[in-house]
């Protein structure tokens, strides 16, 4: 496939590894943002070709695991609400929440429906005006412009059936509240590659500027992530601390305007509460008012019950980057992606399945 | 969950076009990129063309990979 084949040379891989060997001399912590880095990091074997002197951390950077329990009851009811018809991305069905999953609720008889895209869901609202159609709104900067425009489109063709939970979350924030904290020492960022499509590379400046730490803007093939890595040693080395894209054939530094303005029509950032982390200002999108019609939260009565965790779970210290997943003592052996006790070992793209699937080898 | 990939746009009307992964032809809403062309790349995601892929910068990168690769061997 084009843009994706030539990015997995090996003899390309090879010249940029010499090349991060040879360049490498000052020991470095980066933190990978991005979930979709994490599994190409592990797939790929990337930590075991690295030099000693790099070290790769995973970050929060997966909008299924960073989503809180007390978020997961209020799908889990709603879904449970005669007359609904609950639809979501596949990788939500089943992460667990207090009590059940929407899989164990889907399999008690409620109504839901995994789609692949706003698009599907809003054919379902087309195709069932008798019932109310929500999406599960949940994901990054990446994926909340497909909603807003999911939200425009039934405006325009007065779908009235039509709502959106929204869950959606932003992550310059929530990096922001990481480094705040002080728990995890890093030396460079790797940003994340689709956010940054969509938001540019600007919003990642204050990590340069106020916190000194170099970060680079990658794609997610596996020489895209080695140039990532090559960037950031080169700035390590030199004493900089800038951003810069790697990524340049899907980024621009002022991202994709028109996917932003329509973000900004129908949503306004607001606190949210991440797994782990808690709330962080500014970190969420809810509806703007002219919008709230569409919000699920808003448009029905529900009871999401009291919040419970998981004993012995600990994705949440797993997304801050103050632990690993073997460190968990549920992980391979009560927590399994098909049994998972903690959204990590769910999504496709969460520490603890790219661990599982990918890490056995080495660790 | 913010995977992306490369689909090449076939045919366009209004704001949806026909595009081709790897062979499979799908249908994906330009709501978000409603400047693009047949016979662009964009990165698709959940059904909708999130950019344009730039194919001037994706052949820039390439050379330059190409050239770390060469002087890593000579040195």
């Amino acid at each position: 496939m084009k843009f994706v084949d030539e990015y997995r040379r090996s003899d390309l891989a090879q010249g940029l590894l010499r090349r991060i060997h040879q360049n490498s001399t000052r020991k470095a912590r980066f933190m990978e943002f991005c979930g979709g880095h994490t599994v190409s990091i592990l797939k790929h074997g990337i930590r075991q070709l690295l030099p000693p002197t790099i070290e790769m951390l995973s970050g929060p950077g997966c909008p299924v695991c960073v989503t809180d329990n007390s978020d997961l009851d209020k799908a889990i009811a709603l879904a449970k609400l005669p007359g609904i018809i609950l639809t979501t991305f596949g990788d939500m069905l089943k992460v667990p929440g207090s009590r059940s999953s929407l899989q164990e609720v889907k399999a008690d008889g409620a109504n839901v429906r995994i789609v692949y895209s706003t698009m599907d869901a809003l054919q379902i609202a087309r195709g069932n005006p008798a019932m109310s159609v929500v999406f599960l709104g949940i994901g990054f900067e990446t994926t909340a412009p497909t909603v807003a425009a999911s939200i425009l489109q039934a405006e325009q063709e007065e779908i009235k059936n039509y709502y959106v939970l929204c869950l959606h979350k932003l992550c310059p924030p929530v990096i922001k509240a990481l480094l705040d904290s002080g728990e995890v020492k890093l030396s460079g960022l790797i940003c994340p590659g689709h956010v940054s499509a969509i938001i540019g590379s600007k919003p990642w400046e204050f990590i340069a500027r106020d916190y000194g730490l170099p970060c680079v803007v990658s794609g997610f093939e596996p020489l895209d992530v080695l140039q990532g890595i090559d960037m950031l040693v080169a700035q390590i080395e030199s004493g900089e601390a800038k951003v810069e894209i790697a990524y340049r054939r899907g980024v621009h530094p002022e991202g994709n305007c028109a996917a932003l303005k329509l973000v900004d029509k129908v949503f306004e950032a607001c606190p949210a509460r991440w797994r782990g982390i808690g709330v962080v200002p500014n970190s969420g999108l809810k509806f703007r008012r002219e919008f709230e019609r569409f919000d699920a939260e808003l448009a029905f009565e529900f009871d999401p019950g009291p919040t419970s965790e998981a004993k012995g779970c600990i994705c949440g210290d797993i997304l801050r980057g103050v632990k690993t997943p073997p460190e968990c003592k549920l992980f391979a052996k009560v927590c399994t992606p098909e049994r998972p006790i903690g959204p990590c070992m769910v999504s496709s793209e969460g520490s603890c399945a790219a661990h599982f699937l990918y890490g056995a080898t080495y660790e | 969950m913010c995977l992306a990939i490369p689909a090449l746009i076939k045919a366009i009307k209004d704001k949806e076009a026909e595009v081709e992964i790897g062979g499979i032809t799908r249908r994906a809403s330009l709501w978000l990129t409603p400047e693009a062309k047949v016979g662009d790349y964009v990165l698709l995601h959940t059904g909708y063309a999130i950019n344009i892929i730039d194919q001037e910068e994706a052949k820039e990168t390439l050379g330059l990979l190409e050239e770390i690769a060469k002087l890593a061997e000579e040195e």
